[in-house]
């Protein structure tokens, strides 16, 4: 009786093996990607996943993650690396770099542009981190439902802070990130000082008491999916979003939401390598195959966001609906780069004092 | 004959024991293993990671050992051969990618800290030899001040207290002295106010619901009881993420609430309910509602109907029936209620984050910020730690009160 059962208990774990050993790929090569879902992963899927599947015959698994380091910082910790690559903001990409938490990435082993461009110059500023290589600038815009406002809807980012001639909830996403700089840009900061501004405690100080203005205003977001809900819902009657959500929802679910386009923060979306991954040489060649030219302007036909390679954007066809969509499309009012760099070192004094002032 | 026979049957009987033992500790341990793995392991990481911090005394080990040796006063800048020791130190640490942590680490105690760290590293791996104070005061003037090295110091040992400092919103300053955090950045000890606070009034709220119901339960016939409890139980079989999204459709401005309000025309402005601890409270009641009413259940079906019979026929009132007889039966399941539905309120995290407003988040919203943004994994480990420490506190004092007898969770 003994036997048969240690017999089986063996026939158990021996099965369990057996069923889990196809996942962890043994024979056949898979890359975890992890990226932020919705019509963005959709997007990463149809231009990058699915030609890059069909080129090297990798089982390539897409996943969603919430975008803070602390969930690679786990996995890397205990040694248990369970996503190859990441879709991170460009500060997440500097800090995690700095922290070890990424693999270096070379730029020299990047493929020229499809018109023959080097990667180097190829890529606009700012895209080619030590350890990241940047693939679309999406945009941070104040969005309205035309419905309420018809054609009297606020214009500029001053409007988004005046309860007076627009009262009413907004939304803004739960982050220091965009929120202060908007701050300071409705507060009359010209678009080129507003890092130095904030770069002093006084600046700090100016954007936080802005903020005061409209704190009892606010309803805060942390998912890219809420604005157009608390839009459609009339929750707020305008909020911060993503641009590639509201354009999104208005072709493909025929909602009428109206972009204000001044103040608007460009922030680029990075391939990263989790360190420690088995994968490595596998997901250097997926970020290669990935950023280079062509993939890149087909992204474009599920999401308008920009590549963010020259060469990519000429290849994207005016016949595109997006294309009119893209951040960098002559769009009226005050535009701006976030600056990575400053939130990298800035990032978490400044993120200390926004969680403290949200909890008052 | 008869000698031999029994020592047989005893070793026979001892032997059967044996493998009945053998096959209980077998049954029991993938329970053990479960309970040691999913509770016990993390758990002990928890505390551990509130205490222990070697970052600094792991990657600066020369240049800890030379500031022992030196062991200065604290407003005194360390001689030549600190420095030494963490141009020593830096080297390495900048080949092997650790100096973003260790900036990151001193950064955590005092703001600006990271910069001035990373212009040496940035710097050292181009510079040969000494003199080294030199070298680190051009890298940056704040090296030849006291504050980078005092907070050095602070974090010189594996172990330390200032995690928890920190969560009680103090700071060990460069000088080794104690000092509440600036004004700006003390928000811990409101947020567990805020926390004991929520989780109190839905355990109220939670009771003044849940006696009733639990009462009819108990008193319906079975039949109807059974179906009654089914119904109580229904919201068990959706997601707490489902239940939480459908209240805000319910709650929200242009929801079924305000909607049938001004249909009715009670009311001409939508009223807030979400957003705000109105929307917290009402659904962290409903979700925790049965957590209440099963305990409540379960004791006051065990209380004979012939005592509440017994009193009114001996003439008391029906209020002094039910306040002194009826009701202090019942206070077991009322404290295994309230006691559960109080410590599961304590640990609420997706409910206020998705119906809360930004002053009615809840500690655990804190402890995940700090364990995803900010990586300082200390800090959060602190907090839990703290926020089990007052259950386990609250805990005592309730057995304390009631005494262990006076607690039935079914």
């Amino acid at each position: 009786m003994f036997n048969k059962i240690h017999l089986s208990a063996l026939t158990v774990v021996g099965a369990a093996v057996i069923a889990i050993l196809p996942a962890t790929g043994a024979a056949q090569q898979a890359l975890t990607i992890a990226s932020w879902g919705g019509a963005y992963a959709t997007s990463q899927i149809e231009a990058y996943h699915k030609p890059f599947e069909a080129k090297t015959g990798t089982k390539i698994t897409s996943v969603d993650w919430g975008g803070t380091l602390g969930e690679i910082s786990a996995q890397v910790k205990s040694g248990n690396v369970k996503w190859d690559v990441v879709d991170l903001e460009a500060a997440e990409a500097l800090k995690g770099c700095e922290e070890g938490l990424l693999e270096k990435i070379d730029p020299a082993k990047l493929p020229a542009g499809a018109d023959g461009t080097p990667a180097a110059k190829d890529f606009i500023p700012g895209m080619i981190l030590p350890c990241a290589i940047g693939v679309i600038v999406y945009s941070n815009v104040v969005a309205y439902d035309k419905a309420k406002y018809g054609a009297n809807g606020p214009k500029t980012l001053e409007d988004f802070f005046n309860v007076t001639k627009f009262p009413g909830k907004r939304g803004l996403k739960k982050d220091p990130s965009v929120t202060l700089e908007w701050a300071l840009m409705a507060d009359g900061v010209a678009v080129g000082d507003v890092y130095k501004v904030l770069g002093t405690p006084a600046g700090v100080d100016r954007a936080f008491k802005k903020l005061d203005t409209i704190k009892n205003d606010v309803v805060w977001w942390t998912a890219g999916a809420q604005p157009p809900q608390l839009l459609a819902s009339g929750e707020v009657v305008m909020t911060h979003t993503w641009h590639g959500r509201v354009v999104t929802a208005n072709l493909t679910e025929k909602k009428d939401f109206a972009i204000v386009w001044d103040g608007q923060v460009q922030i680029p979306d990075l391939y990263a390598i989790i360190k420690g991954t088995k994968n490595s040489a596998l997901a250097q060649d997926f970020i290669r195959f990935a950023s280079s030219s062509q993939p890149l302007a087909d992204q474009a036909k599920w999401i308008p966001y920009a590549p963010t390679r020259k060469s990519s954007l000429a290849l994207i066809p005016a016949s595109n609906p997006y294309k009119v969509w893209l951040p960098n499309a002559g769009h009226p009012g005050r535009s701006m780069s976030t600056n990575s760099q400053f939130w990298m070192e800035s990032g978490d004094d400044l993120n200390k004092r926004f969680a403290a002032w949200l909890a008052k | 004959m008869v000698a031999d026979s029994t020592t047989a049957l005893g070793q026979r009987l001892r032997k059967a024991e044996r493998r009945g033992h053998f096959w209980a500790y077998v049954l029991i341990a993938p329970l053990f293993l479960f309970v040691a793995l999913s509770f016990i392991v993390p758990l002990g990481t928890v505390l551990l990671n509130s205490v222990y911090d070697p970052i600094i005394s792991d990657n600066l080990a020369h240049t800890v050992r030379a500031l022992d040796a030196w062991n200065g006063p604290r407003d005194q800048v360390p001689p030549e051969p600190v420095f030494a020791a963490l141009a020593q130190d830096l080297k390495v640490a900048v080949q092997e990618q650790k100096a973003g942590s260790i900036a990151n680490r001193l950064n955590i105690e005092e703001s600006g800290l990271r910069t001035i760290f990373m212009r040496a590293a940035r710097r050292v791996a181009a510079q040969e030899e000494g003199p080294w104070t030199p070298f680190f005061e051009a890298a940056d003037p704040a090296w030849v001040q006291p504050l980078i090295w005092g907070n050095i110091r602070n974090l010189a040992a594996p172990t330390h207290s200032l995690f928890f400092l920190s969560a009680l919103d103090s700071r060990r300053l460069a000088d080794d002295s104690v000092a509440p955090q600036p004004e700006d950045q003390r928000i811990h000890i409101t947020i567990y106010l805020r926390t004991l606070g929520v989780a109190l009034t839905v355990t109220l709220a939670c009771l003044a619901l849940g006696f009733p119901l639990a009462y009819l339960l108990a008193h319906l016939r079975d039949k109807t009881a059974n179906l009654l409890l089914i119904l109580v139980l229904l919201p068990f079989w959706t997601s707490l993420l489902v239940r939480t999204t459908a209240w805000m459709v319910v709650l929200q401005k242009e929801g079924v609430i305000n909607s049938l309000l001004q249909a009715l025309g009670l009311i001409a402005e939508p009223l807030p309910l979400v957003f705000n601890r109105f929307g917290v409270v009402t659904a962290m009641t409903h979700i925790l509602l049965p957590f209440m009413i099963l305990p409540m259940y379960s004791v006051m079906r065990q209380i004979p109907a012939s005592y509440v019979r017994a009193a009114r026929s001996l003439g008391a009132s029906p209020s002094t029936t039910f306040l002194r007889v009826y009701l202090p039966q019942c206070v077991p399941g009322i404290g295994a209620g309230a006691l559960l539905v109080f410590i599961l309120a304590l640990g609420y995290y997706i409910t206020p984050a998705l119906l809360g407003g930004s002053t009615d988040q809840m500690i655990s919203y804190f402890v995940a910020d700090n364990m995803g943004r900010s990586l300082n994994w200390g800090l959060a480990s602190a907090l839990a730690a703290i926020l089990l420490a007052a259950v386990l506190v609250l805990y005592a004092i309730y057995d304390r009160i009631a005494g262990p007898g006076n607690l039935k969770l079914g």
